[in-house]
């Protein structure tokens, strides 16, 4: 059991490296896609089986939000933006590969120095919550591109729902799905906002709107 | 530790000396039949050893010693890290405490050699191919050292005779999921290390896009020959240890010998895949490939510490 929820962690850690490694915003997406469709397993690879019914409805709804629907919201954004490339982001792509290892480090040394209030499910939960959280922050500082920001901020929410995996004796399920439903509305919001910056400027670049005048 | 019995230790050298040029010749039939073509035999690298050998070598006037040691040299120091290096048994004929560093730095040595040589002859396509080599082994090799780092954490030892034998030390760890993570991060330090795609081209036959190839263009003959062997013993090195990583191995003999040779042939038909199904990166998107396999060994070495030795 500890061996699958250590390779859930391994596989969304990962994944959260490739979300800043890559330059297609697409890819990135995808990859926070499929962190979503993991972490909807953690619970049970953890061994939370508390009230079983509910645990199986929370499951198949963050698998059907971060999985799906979220995804599906944030690529017909990028069609509707024709964007495909995260051009220019502000840090280099290799130094961001170097800088996400480095915050993955971080994590791992920060958790070493964390007082949590009972003993975690499994040893790797609380340093890859910090690792997605810092990653998720990584991306939102240093893209250009409105829509991989908003990958960002998912990766960030990521990080908080894996991180109240490890508090999950404390949290009911009942505030987890309340949460991923603020982070849906959030997108959908974020959906609407990239949309019509992308018809009124024509591009999405973020850097480009601390200019405005009006 | 026990050392290594006189008739697996004769076995050991049989399989190191016998087997590397095999790999080649699996990758490009791979290639050829994926590209639904029917390909050159599978002997044919040793054939083509062989022609080489009876050659006369060419030396061009500008050379000095240097560019005659660089073929010795690559092929004697691949020689010299398979005899670190288990192949069928769980243990090598030689074996000290560090042995996995002396390993790397062998390696290293023969790429030094090998970049040496290319600058020897002075020409301006064998520079340019000598520092692409030494500017992607310098990124590779710290990969290779980081995996090594994460195999030697995890078993508390430092000898390639303790970390690949996995009954005596912590056995959960050789079936943790971090082992993929590491064995991902060598075979990308395999494809690199070995010239292949994505990072290079073995059969471009343009000297611009080239970099091991284009670096021992002026060698002919036996030397080219040494080269040649060299270049498919370190595959065949590579693939050893990647099937050492991932397969669990019998006490030594035949059984052992059988699985080290479904485990390269296999890590061969892999390497045939990629070239096949892959474009070759650009030049400047290596480094960034090479950067992730670093971070994926960092982070399965960040999993291992927090797991305590």
């Amino acid at each position: 059991m500890s061996q699958l929820g250590d390779f859930l962690l391994l596989v969304v850690v990962i994944l959260g490296l490739q979300a800043v490694a890559t330059s297609r915003i697409t890819a990135a997406v995808r990859a926070v896609a499929l962190q979503g469709a993991a972490l909807a397993f953690l619970p049970f690879a953890l061994g939370h089986v508390h009230g079983v019914w509910g645990m199986v409805t929370s499951c198949a709804v963050v698998l059907v939000l971060k999985g799906a629907v979220i995804p599906l919201l944030l690529r017909r954004a990028i069609e509707k933006a024709r964007v495909v490339h995260e051009a220019a982001p502000f840090v280099s792509l290799h130094l961001s590969v170097l800088l996400g290892a480095a915050l993955v480090g971080a994590a791992f040394w920060i958790s070493s120095r964390l007082v949590l209030p009972g003993p975690a499910p499994n040893r790797l939960v609380v340093p890859i919550a910090l690792a997605t959280l810092l990653l998720g922050f990584l991306v939102i500082v240093t893209r250009r591109k409105a829509v991989t920001q908003v990958v960002g901020y998912l990766m960030l929410e990521n990080g908080v729902f894996i991180f109240g995996q490890a508090l999950a004796v404390h949290l009911s399920w009942a505030v987890e799905l309340a949460i991923l439903l603020d982070v849906l509305a959030g997108v959908f919001v974020m959906g609407i906002a990239i949309h019509q910056i992308s018809r009124e400027f024509d591009h999405i670049d973020v850097d480009a709107l601390s200019e405005l005048r009006d | 530790m026990n050392a290594l019995r006189p008739l697996d230790a004769l076995l050991h050298a049989a399989l190191l000396l016998v087997l590397p040029p095999l790999l080649p010749g699996v990758v490009a039939r791979v290639k050829a039949i994926v590209a639904g073509r029917r390909g050159p035999p599978l002997l044919q690298p040793y054939r083509d050893l062989a022609r080489l050998v009876r050659k006369g070598a060419v030396y061009g006037e500008g050379t000095s010693w240097v560019f005659r040691a660089g073929p010795v040299i690559s092929l004697a120091t691949a020689l010299a890290a398979g005899l670190l290096l288990p192949l069928h048994a769980r243990v090598a004929p030689l074996l000290f405490p560090g042995d996995v560093v002396a390993f790397a730095a062998l390696l290293g040595l023969g790429r030094f050699f090998t970049v040496a040589a290319a600058l020897d002859t002075g020409s301006a396509f064998e520079g340019m191919g000598a520092s692409r080599e030494a500017s992607f082994g310098a990124l590779a090799e710290p990969v290779l050292l980081l995996v090594l780092t994460l195999l030697c954490v995890a078993v508390g030892q430092a000898g390639f005779s303790e970390v690949l034998e996995p009954g005596k030390a912590d056995a959960a760890v050789f079936t943790h999921p971090v082992l993929v993570v590491a064995a991902a991060a060598l075979f990308v330090v395999l494809l690199s290390e070995n010239s292949r795609i994505p990072v290079d081209d073995p059969n471009t036959h343009l000297e611009l896009t080239m970099i091991h190839e284009v670096m021992v263009l002026d060698h002919s003959g036996p030397d080219l020959a040494f080269i040649e062997y060299g270049a498919a013993v370190k595959l065949f090195l590579f693939a050893a240890l990647l099937t050492h990583l991932v397969l669990p191995f019998p006490a030594g003999g035949p059984a052992g010998a059988g699985v080290l040779l479904a485990g390269t042939l296999a890590v061969a038909v892999a390497v045939g895949l990629v070239e096949s199904l892959m474009a070759r990166l650009p030049l400047r998107r290596v480094p960034q490939l090479l950067m992730s396999a670093g971070a994926l060994a960092a982070l399965g070495l960040a999993v291992i510490l927090q797991r305590g030795p």
